[in-house]
Parts: C-alpha cells; structure tokens; sequence
C-alpha cells in the first residue's frame, strides 16, 4: 500500500538529476592508462626512440603517480589540503634506503629487497602520519594546511640531523646531530645533509609500474568501500556525518595515514633510484609540485592526475633546449594549461566534441579493456 | 473531526491516482481523540499498532525520551529555559512555534550538537550527559536538517549505505584490498539499502547523486538515511518544509508509516498545522525559549495562550468576545502554515556550524 502510494516521488523530476560517478569506468582508465603507458615508454626505450635522459625519468614518472594519487586521497576524497606530502615521501625513502641497505646484505635478490623496502617505507611514513595526524585533525581547511606544511618542514630538518652507518664489523650505527666517527665514506648510508648516499640503484620501470598499479588498486578500493564512504561523507557535510555516527576524527585520520603509507611506499623506490638522494629534495617545493598534479589532474580525479603527473614530470626535461628559461618555459605552460583545463567555454566545446564521438568510442574500448583491467587488478593485489 | 478537515484542503485525487477518501478509510478508521492509528496491518511484516491510546500502548515502559528542566544560555541571552518533555517509546510527538522560539536549539541539545546550561536529559532511560553526537547516534537518537544535509556528491544507494556502516562489519585492509569479506558485506549491505528505497519508493533513484534529486526526494532520503542507522527515536526537523499539499499529505502518511514499521518513536517540529494536528498524539508550544502550552492537538487547537503566540495578543483577547471570531482563528490555525506576527530571521542560524 504504502509502496504505492511512495511511488509517484520516485520518477518525479529525475529529468535534471546526475548519475553518480562509475566506479569500474574510472577503475578501467586508470590501469587502462597506467599499462598503455608503460608499453609505449618501453616500447619506446627499447628501440632507441627515447633517450636516456628520458629514460631516466621513467621511475620517478611512476613515482610521482603514485604521489599525486595517494595525495588524492586526502584532497580529493578527504576534502583536505595537505601541503606536507614531500614529507611521508621523505619518511619513506630515508627508511627505505636503509632497510634496503641492511637487508640487501643477506639477500641478493634485488626485486625482493625493494619490496621490503618498500613495505618497510610505507609503515614509518604510517607511523608518522599517525603521530603528526593525531594533534591536528582536530584542525580544518586552511589551518590544516598550514600545520601540515610545518610538519613536512620539521621532517626535513630531522632528516638533515640523523646519520645512519656500517661500523668496521658490519654493525648498523646511528648518531643524532654530528656525524658517525671513525667509518669510512662507503659505509655511510644517510649522512645527515648529503643525504642518502652510496645507494644501490635498484628501482626499475616495471617496479615503477606495480607501484603505480597498487596505488590505483588501494585508492580506488577504499573510495568504494564502507570506510571511503564515511571518509566522503564527512567532506560533503560534517555535521550530517556526525548526526549518522561517523566519528569525524578516526575517518579523517585514516585517510590521512593512507596516504602517508602509499607516499611512504613512493618514497622508497624514489630512493633507490639514485645513488644520493639529499634531505633537501623532499621540501615544501616537492609537497606543492604533487599538490599541482592533483590539482592539475582535477581533485578526486584518479586518471587525471596521472595524467598531470606524467606530463609534468617529463615537461621539465623536454624543455631542456631552452636552458636557462627551462623553468619559465615550464611555468609559462602550466599556467597555459590550467587556463585551458578550467575555462568553461574551452570545456563545454571540448564536452560537446567528446559527446559526438562517444558511441563509437566507448564500443572500442569496451571490447579491449576488460581483460587489461582483471590483469592489472591482480597484478596489483 | 480530522478527516473532514483534510478532506476539505487536499486535492480529490493524488498522483498515483488513489483517491483520498481510500487512504482516508485505512488510515483513519479507528480514529480516538484525533489520534491516528494505523489499522490496516496486512501489508506490513510487523503486527500494526493495536492499542489506540498511547498511554495503555507504552504502559509498563520507560519512555524512550525524558527531559528534565532543560536550559541553554548563548551568553546572556537564555534561548530555553525549563524545558520538559517525556515521549513514549512510539509515540508522535510534536514540537512547534513561532520562528525563533528554540525549536530547533531543543534538537540541537538533544544531539549534543550544544551542551545544554541546565537540565539533563534521559534518552532510553540513561543521562546523556558527557555524551558527543556520535554517542547519541550510536545510543540511538537520529535526527534530520532543517536546511537538508545530504551528502551531495555520493549516489543516493551510497547515502544509505553510509548510515549503515554500524551494520557493516569489515576492516579498512579489507576495504583496502576487497577481500571476500568485503564483498559478502557489501552485497548484504546494498540489499538491505534497497530494501529502505523500496519502502520508500526510490528505487529507481539509487545511482543518481543526492545532491541533484528534486527537493521531495531529499527530504525523504535524508529520513531513510537517519532511518538506516536503527534509531529508536527519529527527530524531524521541519519535514514539510517547502513542499506542497499533496507532497504534505504523502509526508503524513510515510512519517505514520515509519512509526508503525519500524516500531520507534518520532518528535518532529513543523509549522504546518495541518501534519502536525493530524499526525502528532502530543504537542508542545514553545514561545521565546519556554513551553507556553502541552498537550493534545484539539486542546492546543483552543488554548488562549497557543492562539495568542501565534496570531498576537489583541486577537487573542477579542476571542473570547465573539463566537464568530473564535471559529475563524480555530479554521486559520487548522489550515496551517501559520507564520508568527513576530517572526524576524529564519532560525537557521541554529543549526550549530
């Protein structure tokens, strides 16, 4: 009866309501994007189209992805802006190097030791993300962010003082604020400023790949799941979340040290794919060149900041031809790009093109992507 | 006496083409002291109230809400003052005023929104006090917005989904990596979100963002949201607001229809007097922060104090004179959305943000 008479609200006025965004589309472009890229930068590799330069650029290309999605989680999905992100990346890299290292001493496969590297880079940047997240998600919107840009300054500044090394007899050293006496320079692992150093570079671009494929897989798994959901909810209205049992703090905490893992992760093989690596690359520079991806990319959206992210990161090493105005050049493009991106005009004409082609389009993609995305979901698992 | 008054205002037939004088057969058949009882108890999984007097109905129980002397000052401006309340454990009650009278502060105390000054309250037989919003919810207190807060962005499916994650029993590693677990989970929890859009009649609705739904079906989505988290009293802040009377006479049948399907208790407040004297077994009146007048709704329909609050106090005084004067203030109230000659700001500003 009362279904009956409820009917009537159900169709009425649908005409001007959205869809909600499709989970399995998006999930389909983004490993659908992250595979073809691979395929064609090692296509490219291989045949000698790409040179080594660019080559070279490859693991921090997948680095960067993986940065500007997990920071996608707090940004996009959290509805927070986080401006210490090169921080977890630094926590990450730092501890990676060393477990890599300490562990690379007993083990002589190199794929196995930057997995536990890895692992190992994604729990203490965790960790710290747990301790930093704890005092200051109390706070919101502008003060969040500028607390978290202190906080990736301070993890800089600690990474500039700590000193890791081999003593003479094998044994792992550490010293607070003043070098480690008495050992020799091959034996240093972190050396305060100078950084990480005599690293062994063991990050490949297929390492790169799974990294990236793992990060999709996790972010667009929570986003799907019952702890996305609450996480999405409280950004949409605080209030409204509380009044429904949500507890804003535990939500916002655990999207936050999420995404302090996967950057922890990033972090680790970032730093096995240099020699050195010196404190001073994660500063707040690097927070707001991932901070530019994802909004580049549009906030919340996976595909678009990988794609911001690949283009970015290679931008500044095609424009080497214009040495010194290297850096304008590249400031010059990217303001060009977001006036483009974000101009409503350019974007109802580009939207208009796209719902054109569509039909067509989507038949062809949906003929070859499927079996892409199983592989790449199990791959990342 | 309730039904010819509706009868008169509501259009003959509704949308889905049931004449009103059907619904009025089910729902009004048993009709003792203006209060309504459901008696048509075949459709529903759980036996309909029998009982029509809510007093023999909740007799042996504690009530599901008891208020005692509640206060809150906003520094030196004491928006209520000794307020009490008791509601049976499915019981209607209703709250109503002018604009600014602490209708929705009294909500806002009762979810820990606002600490209240003074006064505690008991919810389910325990003192809430020292308890957070979260507490509330979780001891089963839920509540909907004066000003809709839905989550706009997520589908509507997500929106109840959502409410029932207390329901929900995985960890985030299996959020995180869809583990078997996570599936059996979601698929139990997007069958039981569909079995409320079915009560509700929006099933077709579940894939579209909340935020994009005409207005009717946001105020309902936010009731089956609060719905989904289990309460045992449901609050409803101005449920009718904004909509029309046909859309107002399906508000009063759903909001019936919660209350006997889920077996809960509901407090709503609304300045339409047509729900409110129709739905509601209690009423009270509050004016500037206090309660001016409790009771039944034809005793509030004739209280001097009630018709002087809401019409002013010249008015109120010419009643008593004249017979005829009486009868038309008696119809205006009847006929609803009666606004206070005081009323300055919409009490928005209450909502606590």
């Amino acid at each position: 009866m009362a279904d009956r008479i409820l009917k009537s609200i159900s169709t009425r006025g649908l005409k001007n309501a959205v869809r909600g965004s499709e989970y399995k589309k998006e999930a389909l472009i983004s490993y659908g994007l992250l595979i073809a890229g691979y395929i064609v930068l090692q296509l490219g590799a291989v045949s000698g189209l790409i040179g080594r330069n660019l080559q070279g650029q490859f693991v921090p290309i997948c680095v960067y992805i993986s940065l500007a999605i997990s920071l996608n989680l707090v940004v996009g999905i959290s509805g927070e802006l986080s401006l210490g992100h090169a921080g977890f990346m630094a926590v990450g890299c730092f501890s990676g190097v060393l477990v890599a290292r300490v562990v690379g001493l007993h083990l002589g496969f190199e794929p196995a030791v930057v997995l536990i590297a890895m692992f190992f880079g994604a729990v203490m940047a965790a960790l710290a993300g747990f301790v930093i997240g704890i005092p200051i998600l109390g706070l919101r919107g502008d003060y969040l962010a500028i607390v978290t840009l202190a906080f990736g300054e301070i993890i800089v500044n600690l990474m500039n003082v700590i000193y890791f090394g081999f003593d003479g007899n094998g044994h792992l050293k550490f010293a607070f604020n003043h070098p480690i006496e008495g050992i020799e320079d091959n034996d240093r692992i972190i050396a305060g400023a100078i950084g990480a150093t005599g690293t062994k570079t063991m990050a490949t671009f297929t390492m790169g790949l799974l990294l990236c494929l793992f990060t999709v897989f996790v972010v667009l798994n929570l986003k799907n799941s019952k702890q996305g959901r609450a996480i999405m909810s409280i950004r949409d209205n605080r209030i409204a979340g509380e009044s429904i049992g949500l507890s804003v703090r535990k939500y916002k905490l655990m999207a936050f040290v999420t995404s302090a893992a996967l950057a922890g992760m990033a972090g680790a093989l970032y730093g096995l794919n240099f020699s050195t690596v010196a404190p001073l690359k994660f500063n707040f520079n690097t927070s707001v060149l991932i901070l530019v991806f994802v909004v580049l990319g549009g906030v919340g959206n996976i595909w678009g900041g990988i794609i911001a992210a690949a283009i970015l990161t290679v931008l500044p090493e095609a424009f080497r031809q214009f040495a010194d105005y290297r850096m304008l050049t590249y400031a010059v493009v990217l303001i060009l790009v977001m006036i483009a991106t974000y101009n409503p005009t350019i974007k109802s004409r580009v939207s208009a093109i796209w719902a054109k082609l569509k039909p067509v389009k989507n038949k062809d993609k949906d003929k070859d992507k499927p079996k892409k995305a199983k592989k790449a979901g199990k791959e990342g698992a | 006496m309730a039904d010819k008054d509706i009868r008169k205002e509501m259009p003959g037939v509704s949308e889905t083409g049931h004449t009103y004088e059907n619904r009025q057969e089910i729902y009004y058949n048993d009709n003792v002291g203006g209060r309504a009882v459901f008696v048509d108890a075949k459709e529903h999984d759980q036996p309909a109230v029998k009982e029509s007097v809510l007093q023999e109905r909740d007799k042996d129980k504690t009530p599901i809400l008891d208020v005692k002397d509640l206060g809150i000052d906003f520094g030196g401006l004491t928006a209520v003052d000794s307020f009490n309340l008791t509601l049976g454990r499915t019981e209607i009650g209703g709250l109503i005023g002018p604009n600014g009278a602490g209708k929705t502060t009294i909500f806002n105390m009762l979810t820990k929104v606002y600490e209240p000054t003074r006064g505690e309250i008991f919810f389910n037989g325990k003192s809430t006090k020292g308890m957070n919003t979260v507490d509330i919810n979780n001891a089963g207190m839920a509540r909907t917005f004066q000003n809709i807060r839905l989550f706009d962005k997520l589908t509507v499916e997500e929106n109840i989904k959502v409410a029932l994650h207390h329901n929900t029993d995985y960890s985030l590693i299996d959020g995180m990596l869809h583990t078997p677990k996570y599936r059996h989970e979601e698929f139990r929890i997007r069958k039981e979100a569909m079995k409320y859009l079915k009560i509700f009649g929006m099933t077709k609705t579940a894939e579209y963002k909340a935020g994009s739904l005409p207005y009717g079906a946001q105020r309902r989505l936010e009731i089956m949201r609060a719905l989904a988290t289990k309460p045992k009293l449901l609050l409803l802040d101005e449920p009718a607001a904004g909509m029309n009377p046909s859309e107002t006479t399906e508000l009063m049948n759903t909001i019936r229809e919660i209350r006997d399907r889920f077996q809960i208790a509901i407090l709503l407040i609304e300045h339409d007097m047509n729900l409110v004297m129709n739905i509601c077994e209690g009423i009270a009146v509050l004016n500037y922060g206090r309660v001016i007048a409790k009771g039944f709704p034809e005793e509030i329909q004739n209280n001097p104090k009630v018709i002087e609050a809401y019409l002013g106090k010249g008015v109120g005084a010419k009643k008593k004179k004249t017979k005829a004067n009486e009868e038309e203030i008696e119809e205006a109230l009847k006929k609803g959305k009666l606004e206070s000659k005081a009323s300055g700001k919409p009490d928005e500003r209450k909502e606590g943000e």
